[in-house]
């Protein structure tokens, strides 16, 4: 068990690596854009001055110094400064993420909630009425992507009806329900999707369970059926929603970018777009390591939970 | 097939149709700027006539832009579908049947960029590249769209290769190269298809996202996604240009859903009574 984790470690470290470097590759392939974005065009006349800037940015080094340059800061927690705003990026990430994890363990929960007892009501009514109805509406959130739902919500409940705000976000350090109200049209309809998905796995997990010996068992001592689907069902089902949950994220995090973007919200998400657009390569490069670190950790963190919890997995690696 | 199946796979056909043959469609109008330069401003109209579906901010007929735009998700995802059936599904086939070091290469760096999400990972490279014309967005769809397809062929892959036949075709000296392509790529076609279909969806909803933030093909060419983000910004004063390029979008995507699903439930059916 012991030689599993570290092994897991070792895989973990070494795909971070690759991915930060893979980023810091791509970021810098086209060097003239980072000059563009330190000295406007027009005072690039002077040669001199240009070669001085880049000496002085250490644009002049081969990639793999730069890389174990900016590396070396990275670990430390440096991330290095924003060339358009002259902000850290680490600053700006600390700044930015609570808005970004908001919004995801909202949608995740908000999903979740919803797609377990769905699911779980869909397997326990296979093939009638009730099942057939939600398994259609899955169908239809599946299509569903979040800009067209964030616009369809703002247009019902905040031009139509006036309940909730449009754009924007309010802290939570400036008071809950506030929050809320800012939160939840995006949360919903990044969530719309995840519902979906969530409970399509949820319901072919628990039709699965369903048919177990040890369901008719307990069927055979008299338990309710409630019982048995909430307490006996529900616990190797939720496994598979785990995993799913787990790799969506990945998913999710491309999500809010688009959800962050249409609701105009402080987030990582729309940083990312607006350094892109600014070409400014420090900081898109400590955003997207930041994301894809965060998603790497929570596949490995899923794969440990799953190889925990489930014995069989455990001896058959 | 169900009525509702076949309305859904009446659906893709026509879109595919219209996108294909969009010139010769008659009485289309032009989708790119129209009264705008003749003096005419016909911005924001309802349904008319000449205008099935009205016009959107830049008096350009609607229903037009829906049709080319339909070119442009179409193009995108077949190119992922394609791309990464023959080269994913290829490389996972390989690595799965040879396994060994080459297998652990591919595979590191299969996982490298699946590390990635998704929609970040297109940002980033689309946005390096500069250029937005419909190739190169399809290009870098497709080329980004290889690495689960080859972890789907590979699972398939590692699953056939211990298989009897396979093992006889090893037993009689049969080179490596001739059973991978007679023995197991044919069997991974089945799954990689599987995957295709409800991969295409994804990919439709991707570029969707991708045109929505304004890096995918630019203003005039149609694409569904920025005719979303163009039309939002008159939200308030109309909401129909941003309602019809929105349906046009969920419908592809659920009747491909839908399709599938049906394609899928059928050629389960077909193996269990082997």
């Amino acid at each position: 068990m012991g030689t599993f984790i570290a092994k897991r470690l070792v895989r973990l470290i070494g795909t971070l690596l690759a991915v930060s470097f893979l980023t810091f590759l791509l970021v810098n392939l086209l060097p003239g854009d980072a000059i563009n974005a330190l000295i406007p065009i027009d005072a690039q006349q002077d040669r001199e001055f240009v070669e001085q800037v880049r000496e002085e940015w250490g644009l002049n080094d081969p990639m793999l110094v730069r890389y174990g340059r900016w590396l070396g800061d990275a670990v430390q927690g440096d991330f290095g400064d924003s060339i358009v705003t002259s902000r850290t990026v680490s600053s700006e990430i600390t700044h930015r993420l609570p808005v970004t994890a908001e919004l995801m363990l909202v949608t995740v929960g908000l999903s979740v909630m919803l797609a377990i007892p769905l699911g779980v009501m869909a397997a326990y009514r296979e093939g009638t009425r009730l099942d057939q109805v939600i398994s259609g509406i899955a169908q239809v959130f599946l299509s569903i992507p979040g800009f067209v739902a964030g616009l369809l919500f703002i247009y019902v409940f905040a031009m139509k009806l006036g309940w909730l705000p449009a754009t924007g976000w309010n802290r939570l350090s400036n008071g809950l329900l506030d929050n809320l109200r800012t939160v939840i049209l995006p949360a919903l309809s990044l969530a719309l999707i995840e519902i979906a998905v969530y409970t399509r796995v949820v319901r072919s997990d628990v039709m699965n369970t369903l048919q177990e010996d040890f369901v008719l068992s307990a069927r055979a001592k008299g338990l309710s059926d409630r019982y048995i689907l909430f307490r006996h069902c529900l616990r190797p089902s939720s496994l598979t929603l785990i995993t799913v949950v787990g790799l969506n994220i990945g998913t999710l995090l491309g999500g809010t970018v688009v959800v962050e973007f249409l609701f105009a919200m402080p987030g990582l998400g729309k940083r990312l777009l607006d350094a892109i657009f600014q070409r400014d390569f420090m900081m898109v490069q400590g955003i997207t390591v930041f994301i894809a670190t965060i998603y790497v950790l929570v596949n490995t963190a899923v794969d440990l939970i799953y190889m925990l919890v489930d014995p069989r997995i455990r001896k058959a690696d | 097939m169900p009525l509702f199946t076949r309305l859904c796979l009446g659906w893709l056909v026509a879109i595919v149709f219209g996108a294909i043959f969009a010139d010769l469609i008659p009485g289309l109008q032009d989708p790119d700027y129209q009264g705008f330069l003749f003096g005419t401003s016909t911005t924001n109209e309802p349904p008319s006539l000449t205008h099935l579906l009205g016009t959107d901010n830049n008096s350009r007929d609607i229903l037009a832009r829906i049709v080319y735009g339909a070119r442009v998700s179409l193009v995108v995802s077949m190119t992922a579908v394609v791309m990464g059936t023959v080269f994913g599904g290829f490389l996972g086939a390989l690595t799965g049947f040879v396994r060994g070091k080459t297998d652990a290469v591919i595979m590191a760096s299969v996982d490298v960029v699946l590390a990635f999400p998704g929609l970040v990972f297109l940002l980033m490279v689309v946005t390096l590249l500069g250029r937005r014309d419909l190739l190169v967005i399809a290009g870098v769809v497709g080329v980004l769209s290889i690495p689960p397809y080859t972890r789907v062929a590979r699972a398939t892959a590692l699953a056939v290769s211990r298989r009897e036949f396979v093992m006889a075709a090893r037993a009689i000296g049969t080179r490596k190269r001739t059973i991978l392509f007679r023995e197991i790529l044919p069997n991974c076609l089945p799954t990689l298809m599987a995957f295709a279909l409800v991969n295409a969806a994804v990919i439709i909803l991707l570029e969707g996202a991708l045109a929505f933030l304004g890096l995918s093909v630019q203003p005039p060419t149609a694409s569904w996604g920025n005719m979303v983000n163009a039309a939002r910004v008159d939200l308030r004063i109309n909401v129909w240009p941003v309602v019809w390029p929105s349906l046009a979008l969920v419908f592809t995507v659920y009747s491909l859903n839908v399709v599938g699903d049906h394609i899928r439930r059928s050629k389960a059916v077909r193996s269990a009574a082997l």
